[in-house]
């Protein structure tokens, strides 16, 4: 393989893996962005996200088949109801400790993630569960590069996703409030805006950008496990904060980076794919002392 | 305390009492604001001022005595369906939303509005009054000086179309000449029919705006009466209002 087919291919891979990065990194941002809330359940949300894909999909696929049409279908079913588990997380978790000291909230956060967690676990016995799709293996060749058709929809969906986001954030008054109430809580109930309101419908959107991925990734890889939102949940986190904290372009170009880096990571000489995660959070921890806001983030400085 | 309140008033406060913790800032007030007035509220820094207005619009609770806007009984409402009721608060300090367009800032004045038309309509109104929000649209409402972002906190909360505006200390910060263009610009909402409810320290400008006055000293209503009247008594103007 010459190296550009190796750069190439990395590229692909790199844009898969940031593509599930971002998505998931989203649902942080944003969140952090309304209640300045760590949200370390988004991880499980995913995982969630991916059982509840493999549960709509198991029920539709004697219709629709268990191809592309059966995992959208999943995938947009998973999105709603996750996104309703989202709002219920926050009313019934995060709602009453929203005044309470940072450390709570955070705790409590931890505290979702382990029941979310354990649930599946009971309910999966800990073993892996096939998603039960099936993709097929076509795709195009370019030279020696080969891009099935499965990684150009996923990121194509992704791609959507995203762009929807942007611009229900920029274009609309809900998503202008969300930013708004990120800012200034009281300046929004000036203006007649229910901020309650508003943090339910990013938590909804949040997570259903979360179980988007899930479902995607359980067709993808082509199975789902009651941990796999962890490792992702972390890098999400790390994506999120590359990107700025807060910063919804941010977490997508955190998302993409990431993906970047550690595809391209695995293929230094004498680092294999073992070590891409140490390579992801040594970004980390660089980005963390020398841009503290991230790439895109804005200083919390107030102008007087 | 010689003056009756005015009556006919589309707001009214009754022995309105509130608390940070254990410290009393309101000792239970009266007030009531007529239709169609500039009422203003004056006192020293610490009397009480802005937690009165914070406690009319629903940012702080009342722990004591009722408030009625229109008609109904706004006490326990909270603050976001106070303001879908027409009762439009413009803080202190002006809380421009920060990384958010001069244009958005506007939008989001409206957010109650759901008639695109009405929004569109009332965006023009607010560029015809302030021509340079209209220039300076597109740039982020935080980085606008100190009097273009007062423009811009009335601009937004006109876009609301407020039938009573809580103004909080319109005048600080601003150079004396952005000082008299912001009184003439309350001026002039009060002629086209808004009623006005001023927290002022520039007691002698607010009490040449007003019809009528209430001045509070730590946390109690010490006088009231028509603003004229205040204005010409200078034994009360020295006692209570400084220089």
């Amino acid at each position: 393989m010459a190296l550009t087919d190796i750069v190439l291919q990395q590229l692909v891979n790199g844009l898969v893996l940031g593509s599930f990065y971002a998505l998931v990194a989203l649902g942080y941002t944003m969140v952090f962005g309304v209640v300045k809330l760590l949200n370390f359940a988004h991880g499980e949300v995913y995982m969630v996200g991916g059982f509840a894909g493999f549960i709509v999909l198991s029920l539709v696929s004697g219709t629709l088949g268990s191809g592309w049409s059966g995992v959208a279908v999943s995938m947009v079913l998973a999105m709603i109801g996750v996104g309703f588990l989202g709002v219920l997380i926050q009313k019934i978790a995060y709602q009453p400790m929203l005044s309470a000291p940072r450390l709570s909230i955070l705790i409590t956060a931890l505290a979702v993630s382990l029941v979310l967690q354990n649930a599946v676990l009971g309910l999966t016995g800990g073993r892996y569960v096939p998603f039960g799709a099936d993709l097929g293996f076509g795709g195009v060749n370019l030279g020696n590069l080969f891009i099935s058709y499965n990684q150009f929809i996923l990121v194509g969906t992704a791609g959507v996703l995203m762009l929807s986001l942007e611009l229900f954030i920029s274009r609309t008054q809900y998503g202008r409030a969300m930013r708004a109430v990120s800012i200034d809580k009281d300046m929004c109930r000036l203006m007649g805006i229910d901020v309650n309101r508003v943090i339910a419908v990013t938590f909804f959107l949040g997570s259903g950008l979360a179980a988007a991925a899930g479902t995607m990734a359980g067709a993808y890889y082509g199975s789902l496990w009651y941990f796999m939102g962890f490792l992702i949940g972390l890098k999400a986190f790390t994506a999120a904060v590359i990107g700025g904290i807060g910063s919804i372009p941010g977490a997508m170009l955190g998302g993409l980076i990431l993906g970047l880096l550690e595809s391209f990571g695995t293929q230094i000489p004498g680092i294999g794919s073992a070590w891409k995660d140490v390579f992801s959070f040594s970004i980390l921890i660089l980005v963390l002392v020398f841009k503290p806001t991230g790439l895109l983030g804005r200083s919390e400085q107030e102008r007087m | 305390m010689s003056d009756k309140a005015p009556s006919s008033s589309i707001l009214q406060v009754k022995g309105l009492a509130a608390a940070y913790g254990k410290i009393n800032a309101l000792n239970g007030i009266d007030l009531e604001v007529e239709r169609g007035q500039i009422v203003t509220l004056l006192g020293a820094n610490g009397a009480g001022k802005t937690t009165t207005l914070k406690t009319i619009s629903g940012l702080v609770r009342a722990s004591a005595g009722s408030v009625t806007f229109d008609g109904q009984d706004i006490t326990t409402l909270p603050a976001h369906e106070i303001a879908r009721m027409g009762l439009v608060h413009v803080p202190e300090g002006r809380h421009i939303l920060r990384g958010l367009s001069v244009r958005e800032n506007l939008e989001l004045g409206a957010f109650t509005v759901h008639d695109a038309n009405l929004r569109r309509q009332r965006m023009d109104e607010v560029f015809g009054l302030f021509p340079i929000l209209k220039n300076r649209q597109h740039q982020d409402g935080s980085l606008l000086s100190g009097g273009e972002q007062q423009m811009l906190a009335i601009g937004r909360a006109l876009m609301h179309g407020p039938k009573l505006l809580l103004l909080d200390e319109p005048s600080m910060g601003l150079a004396p000449k952005l000082v008299l263009e912001t009184f003439k610009i309350i001026k002039r909402l009060n002629e086209a029919g808004t009623t006005i409810l001023l927290v002022e320290q520039n007691a002698r400008l607010a009490l040449k705006l007003a019809h009528f006055a209430y001045v509070l000293e730590s946390g109690s209503l010490r006088m009231q009466g028509e603003a004229a009247r205040l204005r010409d008594d200078p034994s009360i103007v020295q006692a209570y209002l400084g220089t």
